[in-house]
């Protein structure tokens, strides 16, 4: 197999001297960092109609974006609906999820909420009934009801923050924990801040005002 | 909700409002219809195409469809073209897209019409070609009952388009049609498709589109950011060895004589990736064509080499990358993309600038300094840089071995009709080794006149894509390179090409294989040729006449002015079957990966790497 062109070999060309990461960044050989994954939530207002939780699924999963949680839910308007979206990622990845939403069409706007933002997470536990009292008592050290009761069985609910949620499902190991339904996170950012609606860009701005100091219960 | 017409059973069993449609419907041009009122949904799509300034249309006939194609009847404004498979649609309707600019239109029928067309949007997504898809769908309350030829084609097109739509209602069709219209052109151009339910295109309503307008959430920005292309200019100015890399969306954003001139000003070599041939001239002393895993040697090496690469509406493809680990580590990349998530994708970007090619060019070229040529004080290291990008196009010249006697070299056909045809000739290609060639030896000079299937890679592109690009460019001369393979899988639509008399080209690089999978089987699979040996090829020439074009058959190298002068007088569709060496293979070529700069030049360097 001689057939081809001729000209310098490999190794006798002129050779760049640097390099960069399989996530294309050029690299400093003397500190070679890559980014660790980590935790981010995107709030997305969409518009509220047929197919657009399976546009956005799709695009997480075609992009092998890494799902936490998304939860959906209508908002005050009825056109438009909010995502709340839990991925794990890179930062590059984090930045393209952000990107790539914004692009589909019946996406209005997206946001990366603060790690402080207001998160909840709502959990139905299942636990055998024998022991109804002592059931009751760790499902008061995590504020939750109990909303069904059988002979059987006690069913909790129970709303929180992350670490509440598995904190509150480690507690309740102790009742032969029969199922668990956990919702996702919902999201909301503290203060006056408020996702904005791209479409209604004129209305919103001069309603902000200052953001005002909030109380916190976690 | 307007009220509407009964909605009819699928197709099989025919139902009297069709018998009627068939029986009363006028002729065309009779004065049936005015063209500021619809009285059915079909009606209203049809003025939202003409509304939008659409002209031919490629498709298919069938049940779900017809209302629509009913209504095409009476329009004056629009030209159908019937193609023989929907593939062949989708694909003529991109190469119409690329070579004209404004969305190309396809046609298909619901369930397999519609998966049909699917190959061709998820090319056209890839390539970021302009192209609207009309499906039919059957009626509103059979959807997703899996009714006769029913396929969610939503929920197949959603990943391969900018955005699919499902027209639920007669007084909105119209409005949609045109959205998706608007859509597929604005921005980072790409495919749409509106699913049409058959009560919703027979539905009444008097509703008249207005003019195509991309939907509220659609904003795509225009200019770069002021001080962002301050930056990104001072980075090019003190740049020792500034490369330009323009990519496709150079020539979608109409910016080739913005880049020209903005090259030529700072005297900047010029790299383009594959899609982006033609968005500068091959034959500019500044050009050293494109790079990328065949691209030519001269490119990847300033592409690996440069300090500064001005990147320009290009997506940082694999092809054109090798292993990003070795893609140009040492420069400041500055990249200009109307699409904010191809910013540092797959190579950071360490100047961003987003917005249309075409703009941001000019803001570059206003936020440049004095251009050097104008006071005569290039910096020393800029114009060795210079001389060294000189010095690599003349050690990998472009050759190939050329006995003067059989067999003939696929190389020396391709550069023979390059040096033939007219200068704006447009060359379109299928897929493999032919494709590779035609890239490498034609040397293009104008935008839109490469058309070719790059991200996707799509074998059979050929055909169809030449009927597209002849029809959007009628007095433009047309070619297509394809391979034995490519031709098989669409050959189908040569007959459309004679029934509407184009005058087109076909050149079949018949190496009776897949060649460009026995390349690689010989390079990296230890010469197991499975499955890429097609000892039983037709004969092209002959195929060609039994459809009613010309065909020629080429194998004597003396020979090939004379059958291409031929062909090319040939007035209508001709084949040229042109039997090459079956050993010929592509090079330079870097493997899958690979490190641009480590581009082989034959086989033994390949073994080598
Ligand atoms: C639809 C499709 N199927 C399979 C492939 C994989 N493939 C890439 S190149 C190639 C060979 C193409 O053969 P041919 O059209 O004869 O061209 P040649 O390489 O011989 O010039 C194949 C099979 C493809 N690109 N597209």
């Amino acid at each position: 197999m001689t057939q081809g062109m001729d000209g310098p070999h490999p190794e006798e060309r002129m050779r760049p001297t640097g390099r960069r990461n399989s996530q294309g960044i050029r690299i400093d050989p003397e500190a070679e960092a890559t980014h660790q994954p980590r935790k981010a939530v995107l709030s997305t207002l969409v518009n509220h109609e047929p197919g657009v939780l399976a546009e956005v699924s799709g695009l997480f999963s075609r992009r092998q974006f890494n799902i936490e949680s998304l939860t959906v839910g209508a908002t005050d308007d009825p056109e438009v609906a909010r995502m709340t979206i839990v991925i794990e990622e890179p930062e590059p990845g984090i930045d393209q999820a952000k990107k790539q939403l914004e692009k589909l069409v019946p996406v209005i706007s997206v946001e990366e909420l603060e790690p402080e933002a207001v998160q909840r997470e709502l959990i139905l536990v299942k636990v055998d009934g024998e022991n109804p009292d002592d059931v009751n008592a760790v499902a008061d050290m995590y504020d939750g009801n109990v909303v069904d009761a059988s002979p059987e069985t006690i069913t909790i609910e129970i709303t929180g923050s992350h670490q509440k949620i598995e904190a509150a499902v480690e507690a309740f190991d102790q009742f032969d924990v029969q199922e668990v339904v956990r919702t996702g996170a919902a999201a909301v950012e503290r203060g006056a801040d408020v996702l904005e609606d791209t479409r209604r860009k004129a209305e919103t701005i001069s309603e902000a005002g200052e953001t005002p100091q909030t109380a916190t219960d976690d | 909700m307007s009220e509407q017409t009964p909605v009819s059973p699928p197709e099989g069993e025919r139902t009297d409002t069709e018998e009627q449609t068939a029986e009363t419907t006028d002729l065309p041009g009779d004065g049936t219809t005015t063209k500021d009122t619809v009285s059915t949904g079909a009606e209203s799509v049809v003025a939202a195409l003409e509304q939008a300034g659409a002209e031919t249309l490629f498709g298919v006939q069938g049940g779900a469809i017809m209302p629509v194609y009913d209504a095409l009847y009476d329009s004056e404004e629009l030209t159908h073209v019937t193609m023989a498979h929907e593939q062949g649609a989708s694909h003529a309707a991109d190469a119409y897209g690329i070579v004209s600019g404004k969305p190309g239109v396809c046609l298909a029928t619901s369930g397999p019409g519609a998966t049909n067309l699917v190959t061709g949007l998820a090319d056209a997504s890839m390539d970021s070609d302009p192209v609207i898809a009309l499906t039919g769908q059957v009626p509103t309350n059979f959807v997703g009952n899996d009714a006769f030829q029913e396929t969610d084609t939503v929920g197949v097109t959603q990943p391969v388009t900018k955005h699919s739509y499902f027209a639920a209602d007669a007084d909105t069709v119209g409005t949609e049609v045109g959205e998706a219209f608007a859509l597929a052109d604005e921005g980072r151009q790409g495919p749409t498709l509106v699913d049409l339910p058959k009560d919703v295109t027979q539905g009444e309503t008097d509703a008249f589109p207005g003019e195509p307008e991309t939907p509220d959430t659609y904003n795509p920005p225009t200019e770069a950011d002021a001080e962002a292309v301050d930056a990104a200019a001072g980075a090019l100015a003190d740049a020792e060895r500034p490369v330009i890399l323009a990519g496709g969306g150079v020539i979608k954003a109409d910016a080739s004589d913005e880049l020209r001139q903005f090259a030529t000003d700072y005297e900047i070599p010029v790299v383009t990736t594959m899609p982006g041939i033609g968005s500068f001239p091959e034959d500019h002393e500044l050009s050293l064509e494109w790079a990328g895993m065949h691209g030519t040697g001269y490119a990847n090496m300033a592409i690996t080499n440069t300090d500064c690469m001005l990147a320009v509406g290009t997506r940082f493809d694999d092809r054109l990358t090798g292993g990003v680990e070795t893609f140009a580590p040492d420069a400041d990349i500055v990249h200009v993309d109307i699409d904010p998530a191809e910013i540092s994708k797959n190579v950071e970007a360490d100047y961003p600038l987003i917005g249309d090619a075409k703009q941001v060019l000019r803001q570059l070229d206003d936020a440049m300094p004095v251009a050097y040529e104008a006071t005569d004080s290039s910096p020393e290291a800029y114009v060795e840089w210079r001389e060294q990008c000189q010095t690599w196009k003349d050690e990998y010249a472009m050759t190939y071995d050329t006995p003067d006697d059989e067999p003939l070299k696929p190389q020396y056909v391709v550069e023979r009709f390059s040096e033939l045809a007219e200068d704006d000739a447009i060359v379109t290609t299928g897929v493999g080794q032919h494709q590779m060639w035609a890239s490498q030896f034609w040397t293009f000079t104008e935008p839109r006149t490469w058309v070719s299937s790059h991200g996707l890679g799509t074998m059979g592109y050929g055909v169809p894509s030449a009927i597209g690009a002849k029809i959007a460019a009628p007095d433009q001369e047309v070619v297509c390179f394809d391979g034995d393979g490519s031709f098989l899988m669409t050959v189908q639509e040569l007959s459309v090409a004679v029934r509407e008399d184009l005058d087109i080209t076909y050149v079949v690089l018949n190496n009776e294989a897949v060649g460009m999978v026995r390349q690689w089987q010989d390079g990296f699979y230890e010469g197991r040729r499975m499955a890429s040996e097609y000892p039983w090829i037709p004969q092209f020439d002959m195929l060609a006449e039994a459809f009613g074009a010309r065909g020629f058959r080429l194998e004597d190298p003396e020979e090939v002015d004379e059958v291409i002068e031929k062909a090319r007088n040939y007035d209508g569709p001709a084949v040229i079957d042109a039997i090459i060496d079956p050993a010929e293979n592509v090079y330079p070529m870097v493997p899958s990966g690979g490190d641009n700069g480590l581009f082989a030049l034959n086989g033994d360097q390949l073994g080598d790497l």
